[in-house]
């Protein structure tokens, strides 16, 4: 089984290499996310005025911020901190999601019906607005980011969830299971949710791009991660203050950085769904 | 032979796949001529609807006519132009495919389909084309035509479904129709009146027609000549009566053999020299049950209702002795598939009582049956083999899962050697066991979907159509495994099926169900040999049987 998988992910990856270089930039970034603190040329938080607004050099290959920080190193040190708050959103959304979705989509009547009202609610919402009032309101901290940005998340998980689940909730092997001697919570948890994760792992890989997008944009307006801490979306929030005067570095490369994450997410996500598509083994 | 209409040379077609080309038709010659009608008949896999599709260009991309050519009307069709092709379609052959409800616009009323149907080969104004597509549809006898031509394909069952297929294949009056598997998926008596309409339209018009499928008997009620296809290849060809009544090559044999007749009995289905492999078993001699002990299975008066909706099923009496074997046949819609399941308790009776071994076991919601002790004593083999068994897991799992939840057992040797031995009694190689479903074959997955369900040596199996997913020498071997399972563990079978000739094989007892009302019961061949309903008769007579319909022939 696992070998015949990896053949088919090795003929996806052929006939899609793209799908081969955003994995490798998905790796790339999560080691970086490891052991950037130990690989930095600089120190990111100590500022050393005399080298500041310095353009990119040999020996600051992003330039200097207006502190003297090294830019190349802020952008290493703070893959950490983006990452992990895009995973661990989207974790516990996927987490949550997944299984109130799924029991949804299963017993379907009543808590269906309510469950997917309060996800219409939620969805109605301009998410980013949402996200910026619970953070505002729940304080400025990285766990509020989190929470935050999972709750937006949410109602894709539940969806999603709910819809797999519920075309299969009638199929043989349910039943099957069922007269095996599985309870019905049994039937949810450890037949329908192992069946429907293959394809929440191409949402995963989507969301992820767009948490860290989220977590930047909140700090950004200021209502994330605070200076001094190395995050890319403060960076291009004070980074823009010098784009007048022709400060390019500052925001350019924590864009890039932001961008390039962003894009490897989602073209490894598409790559994931045609792995994972029992269709596309013919 | 300039007066055939359809000439195949030496036809082979192949498919790139993954592992390289894959041929499907291997070197098919044949010859059909004007108003003639051909039996294509195969298993799956045998090629047959390939070919077919060859003929009409509808062979999707990955496959293409790799040597031979098709001659239509005494021109090479394989060489011309898409557009010239174009002409052709519709106009001089048709296709008439298997699921009806598939291959009509979902969103668009029949008859404007008909109309459209019309007024792409013929220029004519559209009140015109609607007047043509309304006596089409008179043509295959639909009733109340002009309220149907508004009607959806949901608004219609899948006969009359076909019966639109039918109205569009013919509005161009072809000379060629290709019907690949007209009525697999209908109940035998929707089945029999669009054979019997297809068959006349295309006597009536005149139009040459091969008809694609994997039933002898259907084939050998209506062709008058059958070719049988096996991997790719033509292996015989014959009169109906000839090619059943004395095969010559080996597949046909086999194939002639596993059909099962209204005489048929289960020993007879594979050919006499391919038996006696199977080790002779004992069969514990079964006692008469002992006076006042209960019979294992009493339902009575057991009502469904769906939604407050009209009874699915009606005031429902039935038991059935221990080491009995009793079958519940039916049309679709008749309720035998929703009591079998009330008998599994997998879902609620409205109403009624169902006692297991004299304990009642019909107040317990199905919510919380599977903690009964009786859990493990009713057990059901599923209909689709296919979608029976979790994709994730392997063929070991699935067997080993309800020991593991019903028998008390706990992952180790003791649960391998259990499993292990329920694969050997279902013959399933232990080399399969540690395959996932889709690496598995359907008699294969057929075979773990039993071995689960005895696994815990349950008393009465309840088999929800557990051969109509399979091919029919398949089948032939999954029911002779069943009949030996029984005999073996002294089980008891509700049987659900809507094939008679199989039912009457093997059931003693069969009870007929119509709009969820019994209309019939008793012993299985006396009942089918004398039907005492009007219902019952009817379901007899539209079972396709391979001695050819006298009045068709003459």
């Amino acid at each position: 089984m696992t070998a015949a998988t990896l053949r088919h992910a090795g003929w996806i990856l052929r006939g899609n290499p793209l799908t081969g270089v955003a994995a490798g930039g998905v790796c790339l970034l999560v080691l970086i996310a490891i052991f950037g603190p130990w690989i930095v040329p600089y120190d990111p938080i100590v500022s050393n005025v005399s080298e500041a607004l310095q353009p990119p050099s040999a020996a600051h290959i992003a330039g200097t911020d207006q502190l003297g920080r090294d830019v190349f190193s802020r952008l290493i040190v703070a893959a950490r901190l983006d990452l992990a708050i895009a995973v661990s959103a989207v974790g516990i959304s996927f987490a949550i999601g997944a299984v109130i979705g799924a029991i949804c989509g299963y017993t379907g009547g009543r808590l269906d019906r309510g469950v997917g009202r309060f996800v219409d609610v939620v969805m109605a919402f301009p998410l980013f607005v949402l996200a910026m009032a619970m953070v505002a309101a729940l304080g400025n901290r990285v766990e509020n980011i989190i929470i935050a940005t999972a709750i937006i998340n949410l109602p894709f998980y539940i969806r999603f969830a709910r819809a797999e689940v519920n075309v299969r909730r009638n199929v043989g092997w349910v039943e099957a299971a069922r007269a095996c001697g599985d309870s019905h919570l049994s039937v949810v948890l450890r037949f329908l949710l192992p069946n429907v994760l293959p394809a929440m792992a191409v949402q995963i890989s989507l969301n992820l791009g767009w948490a860290i997008l989220n977590a930047a944009g909140l700090s950004f307006i200021g209502l994330g991660v605070k200076p001094p801490t190395p995050e890319w979306g403060i960076m291009v929030a004070e980074g823009a203050r010098f784009i007048s005067t022709g400060k390019w570095w500052l925001v350019a490369f924590p864009g890039l950085a932001l961008m390039l994450t962003v894009l490897c997410f989602n073209l490894l996500g598409d790559g994931v769904r045609d792995i994972l598509d029992p269709r596309m083994r013919t | 032979m300039t007066s055939s209409l359809l000439e195949l040379n030496n036809l082979h077609v192949a498919f790139s796949t993954r592992l390289g080309l894959v041929e499907a038709v291997r070197g098919v010659t044949l010859s059909l001529a004007a108003g003639e009608m051909l039996g294509l008949v195969g298993e799956s896999g045998s090629g047959k609807s390939v070919t077919g599709f060859a003929v009409t260009r509808l062979l999707d991309a990955a496959g293409r006519i790799t040597a031979g050519n098709i001659r239509f009307r005494g021109q090479d069709i394989t060489k011309i132009s898409g557009s010239d092709f174009r002409h052709l379609h519709g106009a001089a052959m048709a296709m008439i495919f298997q699921n009806p409800r598939a291959a009509l616009n979902p969103i668009r009323a029949v008859g404007e389909q008909i109309a459209d149907a019309i007024t792409a080969h013929k220029r004519m104004p559209r009140d015109e084309a609607r007047a043509q597509a309304l006596g089409l549809l008179r043509a295959v006898q639909i009733r109340e035509p002009e309220k149907r031509m508004a009607a959806y394909p949901h608004e219609l069952s899948g006969g009359m479904c076909q019966r639109v297929m039918i109205a569009m294949a013919i509005s161009c009056n072809p000379a060629l129709l290709i019907a690949d598997e007209p009525t697999t998926g209908l109940d035998v008596t929707t089945q029999k009146v669009v054979m019997d309409l297809l068959t006349g339209i295309a006597a009536e018009r005149g139009m040459a027609t091969i008809l694609i499928t994997h039933d002898l008997g259907l084939a050998a009620r209506y062709c008058r000549r059958v070719v049988v296809m096996e991997q790719g290849r033509l292996v015989e060809e014959a009169e109906p009566l000839t090619l059943f009544h004395s095969p010559q090559h080996p597949y046909t044999k086999r194939l002639v053999a596993a059909s099962p007749t209204a005489t048929s009995r289960i020993a007879d289905l594979v050919p006499a020299e391919e038996r006696g492999r199977e080790v002779a078993i004992q069969v514990a001699p079964q006692s008469p049950p002992a006076p006042g002990t209960p019979p294992l299975l009493e339902v009575q008066k057991l009502v469904k209702r769906f939604d407050q909706g009209t009874a699915a099923v009606a005031d429902f009496s039935m038991m059935i002795n221990a080491g009995e074997s009793v079958g519940l046949v039916g049309e679709s819609g008749s309720g035998k598939s929703t009591t079998s399941r009330i008998i599994c308790r997998l879902l609620d009776p409205s109403e009624g009582e169902i006692n297991f071994e004299g304990q009642s076991i019909g107040h317990i919601p199905a919510r919380d049956f599977h903690r009964s002790p009786f859990r493990k004593d009713i057990q059901i083999v599923f209909q689709d083999p296919n979608d029976s068994l979790n994709p994730r897991f392997t063929a070991f799992d699935c067997i080993a899962h309800p020991l593991l939840r019903l028998g008390g057992m706990r992952p180790g040797d003791a649960l391998r050697q259990r499993v292990e031995e329920c694969a050997q009694r279902v013959g399933l190689g232990l080399e399969l066991l540690t395959r996932f479903p889709h690496q598995l074959s359907g008699g294969q997955k057929a075979r773990v979907g039993i071995a689960r369900a005895i696994a815990c040596r349950p008393r009465l199996l309840v088999l929800d159509e557990p051969t109509a997913a399979l091919d029919v020498s398949v089948q032939a071997v999954v029911l002779q495994l069943l009949d030996r399972l029984r005999r073996e563990d002294d089980l008891a079978f509700l049987f659900v099926s809507h094939d008679l000739n199989v039912v009457r094989m093997m059931c003693d007892r069969t009870i007929v169900l119509q709009n969820g009302h019994i209309v019939e019961q008793g012993e299985s061949r006396a009942m089918f040999d004398n039907p005492q309903t009007a219902y019952t008769r009817e379901l007899v007579d539209a079972v396709p049987h391979i001695e050819p319909m006298v009045a068709f022939v003459s």
